[in-house]
């Protein structure tokens, strides 16, 4: 196993060192001027722009200013904002405890809805709730986030008055920030209506979030539990007189996991792009908002930053669904030597 | 069948239990739903709208002020101030014991004196000041109002009296110190961060004299003030105050209903209908102090000839515009400063919609079978022009009725700006708010010969008339005078049409029936003392 983690980890190596150049491409293809932009409808004299753009390190060249931020990376500095001056690092620290909690939330709910879904619809293939099973998560699938996400809110937060609108928790509770995770925090403040509060917070975003995963995973468990469901393994299980429910879920629902592993990491990639739009709606104070604020100003170092340590969640993710593989089916551990 | 009721019964439960239990026990807050996360806490650094209100506005004060909700200059941190003859020398008596806010990292030990003044100033326009490159020492607002040139000297005299001469009579200035970047900083608190090594501290931990003190900051989520106790005009109502960081309005608005915030910024214009039948809400408006215009690019060919720009001007039916993109929360203008504004000139006689008129006038100037231009269009939304590619589309349709084929240009804001401040375009929608409510803000600052250099004049446009009345309305101090000034610049600029003026939008703010007193800052602010909570 550590041989595998560790030739895992090797490949890594270029990905990131790819991922630099991606980043630093990425932020400086995007036409406009930092200074430009700050000084909107303002004049500017040339030499002031001028000073500014260098007091920025904007008037290097391009390769210099990709091999500082190289070093940088190196080093682990990331530079600081152009608009803030405080730290990439610091920054994404702050608001990535609070992606990461709804994320986990977010799956945890897909995981929990999709995958039943998709084993009941599997087994029952053809039933009116395979049908409507797999008609909703269509729907589900295909919704746009934006329009979902407000509908929800017009239904449960305005209509209803179940749920708070936006945010992360009621303004009145000022909980300190000891890991960013507000779950943990309100726990170790000791506050239970906080930790009330933070759930609750959680739920519609959590919903909206989880929504597109929730529709592939119901899908995919569905197909991949068809196809093992036809397998000779589980004929014999069956005529070995198992019950059906230990058929299901122990013998074929553990070999059907393999594509649905790959698509829970997969939707954790796309989780992280689709929190742009749920934290822009629930105003949750997260990477997905950060990243766009930091497009609209054209903060380079903190979009070269951003979109790096993004991907390297990413990366990481994916990593710890390759182990899972290993862990779930040991002929690729052992193809992997 | 069992399992799905079961589970049904047990999300309603845990549903109910958290609505309980996540209700707050004590007293209600005050909640605005601000619209962004503010770039810092120092006025001076920065120019943005959401900046201003989360520092300067309600957590400092400056030596003179705008009365609230209006552009009327009233005596603050300065009880008192004399002019010189020459108007070239201003002495301002201080207001004594007025107290700093005491934080956490900073007790004050005396009350504001001349020291404080000289600090903030110092700062911006000494280049040799200790903490002049402090947090990017770029003071934006300190050198387009070219503050440094303008100041040649700032001296105590005792430690209530400071004095400023200037290099030349600028009758603006005293408005211009009522700005948010002259937010008067304590040089106490600056030395004791200096002493700590931890300078940069006073631009994101603010101490100053206004009525709300900053508590806790969380970027993109929540700002917590809670009333400054010794606030030198009475403690304000509202403690705590909190800002809700809510981007987008309709969500905000969502939040309104459900009393999760107070007060919201900008809401939509297609909300507003709603809004007002909503017996819980109310909705105020107010003209902002702003106008939204095409600037033709008068060194082009052929808009370097006052009837092309005459013509285009007839051509366009402005109504449609006000009631299609404004939804008619615009006023049509006619000049190219607000009617709110002192000198505004009324007798202007508006251009009509007349296409027949602008052809005639093409034919007159050699274009009878008229011609093709561009027309570029904002990407953004802004105070003054809710879809300017909209305007754009409409402007297009009605140069198409009289020959005029103009293709409309759009970039990214940023890159938009650059090039047209190099004046690649022929024509220009764009717009302007106010800032400090004098018309030199307007009239010099975006039609001068000298905004024609920096860029601020998308026009490029300098006629030697016009440039001599705005210039010498900058340089004489009565008021009489200058408004006489103005008022014949105005027709100046409307006899060369370097612009066809849209309009004057309509700012908006939405708020819970129990707000009390609050007034629309026609300068774009958001203030919150003197504001009440009926319980």
């Amino acid at each position: 196993m550590p041989a595998f983690i560790l030739s895992r980890l090797l490949q890594l190596v270029p990905v990131v060192l790819g991922m630099t150049l991606l980043a630093f491409a990425l932020a400086r293809l995007i036409p406009g001027d930092p200074v430009e932009t700050m000084m909107g409808e303002r004049g500017i004299d040339p030499a002031h722009h001028a000073a500014m753009r260098h007091a920025l390190g904007l008037d290097r060249p391009l390769a210099v200013q990709y091999l500082d931020y190289l070093g940088g990376v190196a080093s682990g500095d990331l530079g600081r904002s152009l608009v803030t001056k405080a730290p990439v690092l610091g920054e994404f620290l702050t608001v990535f405890p609070a992606t990461v909690e709804l994320s986990v939330i977010a799956v945890a709910f897909a995981i929990a809805v999709g995958l039943p879904v998709g084993v009941i619809a599997a087994v029952r293939r053809g039933s009116a709730f395979d049908w409507l099973a797999m008609t909703a998560s269509l729907t589900g699938y295909s919704m746009p986030v934006f329009w979902w996400g407000l509908l929800l809110i017009l239904l449960f937060s305005v209509h209803l008055g179940w749920t708070p609108v936006a945010g992360r928790i009621d303004v009145l509770y000022d909980v300190p920030p000891v890991t960013g995770f507000l779950l943990v925090d309100t726990l170790i403040a000791r506050d239970g209506a906080a930790f009330a509060s933070a759930l609750h917070h959680l739920v519609l975003p959590a919903i909206v979030l989880g929504t597109i995963p929730l529709a592939t995973i119901a899908r995919m468990t569905r197909s991949a539990m068809l196809e093992v469901l036809q397998a000779d393994h589980i004929r014999a299980a069956r005529a070995k007189g198992l019950t059906s429910f230990r058929v299901v879920f122990v013998h074929a629902l553990r070999n059907a996991m393999i594509p649905v592993v790959t698509v829970i990491g997969l939707a954790t990639g796309t989780l992280l792009a689709g929190a742009i739009l749920t934290e822009t709606i629930f105003s949750w104070p997260g990477v997905g908002k950060w990243l766009v604020e930091a497009v609209r100003r054209r903060d380079y170092p903190v979009l070269q930053g951003g979109i790096l340590l993004v991907a390297g969640a990413v990366v990481c993710v994916n990593l710890l669904v390759d182990v899972l593989y290993g862990l779930l089916d040991p002929r690729i551990r052992h193809a992997a030597r | 069948m069992v399992v799905r009721s079961l589970a049904g019964a047990l999300l309603a439960l845990t549903m109910s239990a958290l609505v309980m239990l996540a209700r707050p026990a004590a007293a209600a807050p005050f909640v605005y739903c601000s619209e962004a996360s503010p770039e810092g806490f120092n006025a001076s650094l920065f120019i943005a709208n959401t900046t201003f209100d989360a520092s300067s506005r309600n957590v400092f004060n400056r030596l003179v002020e705008f009365e609230r909700g209006s552009t009327k200059l009233r005596p603050a941190l300065a009880e008192s101030w004399t002019i010189s003859p020459d108007g070239r020398v201003y002495t301002f008596k201080l207001r004594p014991g007025v107290a700093f806010q005491t934080t956490k990292t900073f007790t004050p030990s005396r009350p504001f004196n001349a020291d404080d003044v000289l600090y903030t100033f110092l700062r911006q326009w000494d280049p040799n000041h200790r903490d002049h490159r402090l947090s990017g020492g770029s003071y934006e607002y300190f050198n387009s109002m070219d503050m440094p040139k303008l100041i040649t000297a700032i001296d105590k005299l005792d430690d209530l009296t400071v004095r400023f001469t200037l290099s030349q009579p600028e009758a603006p200035f005293l408005a211009d110190l009522a700005m948010d970047f002259a937010s008067i900083f304590s040089a106490e608190y600056a030395d004791a961060m200096y002493a700590a090594g931890t300078p940069e501290k006073i631009d994101q931990e603010p101490v100053g004299t206004g009525p709300f003190q900053l508590v806790g900051y969380q970027k993109d989520a929540v700002i917590r003030y809670k009333a400054h106790p010794g606030y030198w005009e009475g403690k304000a109502a509202l403690d705590p105050l909190i800002f809700a960081i809510t981007p987008d309005a309709a969500v905000a608005y969502a939040k309104l209903k459900t009393s999760e915030c107070q007060l919201i910024p900008y809401p939509n214009q297609a909300d507003l209908p709603a809004m007002q039948r909503d017996p819980d809400l109310v909705v105020t408006s107010q003209e902002g102090l702003n106008v939204a215009y095409l600037a033709f690019n008068t060194q082009k060919k052929p808009f370097d000839d006052v009837r092309v720009r005459r013509a285009l001007d007839l051509a366009i039916d402005r109504d449609a515009i006000i009631a299609a993109v404004y939804l008619g929360a615009g006023r049509k203008a006619k000049n190219p400063i607000p009617p709110t504004l002192w000198s505004y000139n009324d007798a202007i006689v508006d251009t009509p919609y007349d296409p027949a008129a602008a052809k005639r006038l093409l034919a007159e100037a050699g274009y009878p079978q008229g011609f093709e231009t561009d027309i570029w269009a904002l990407p953004v939304k802004r105070p003054y022009a809710p879809d300017s590619r909209r305007t754009a589309e409409m402007i297009q349709a009605d140069w198409a009725k009289v020959g005029v084929r103009a293709v409309i240009v759009s970039y990214e804001l940023g890159e938009l700006l650059k090039r047209t401040k190099a004046g690649e375009h022929q024509t220009m929608l764009f717009g302007w708010t106010g800032d400090n409510g004098d018309p030199d803000n307007f009239l010099y600052t975006l039609l001068g010969c000298e905004a024609a250099k920096d860029g601020a004049n998308r026009a490029r446009w300098c006629d030697a008339r016009f440039d001599a009345l705005v210039t010498q309305a900058k340089r004489t101090s009565d008021v009489g005078e200058r408004t006489r000034l103005y008022e014949e610049a105005q027709v100046v600029f409307k006899q060369e049409t370097p612009w066809v003026t849209i309009a004057h939008s309509v700012v908006s703010t939405a708020m819970r029936r129990n707000v009390e007193n609050y007034r629309i800052d026609p300068l774009g602010g958001h203030l919150f003392y003197g504001v009440d909570l009926a319980r």
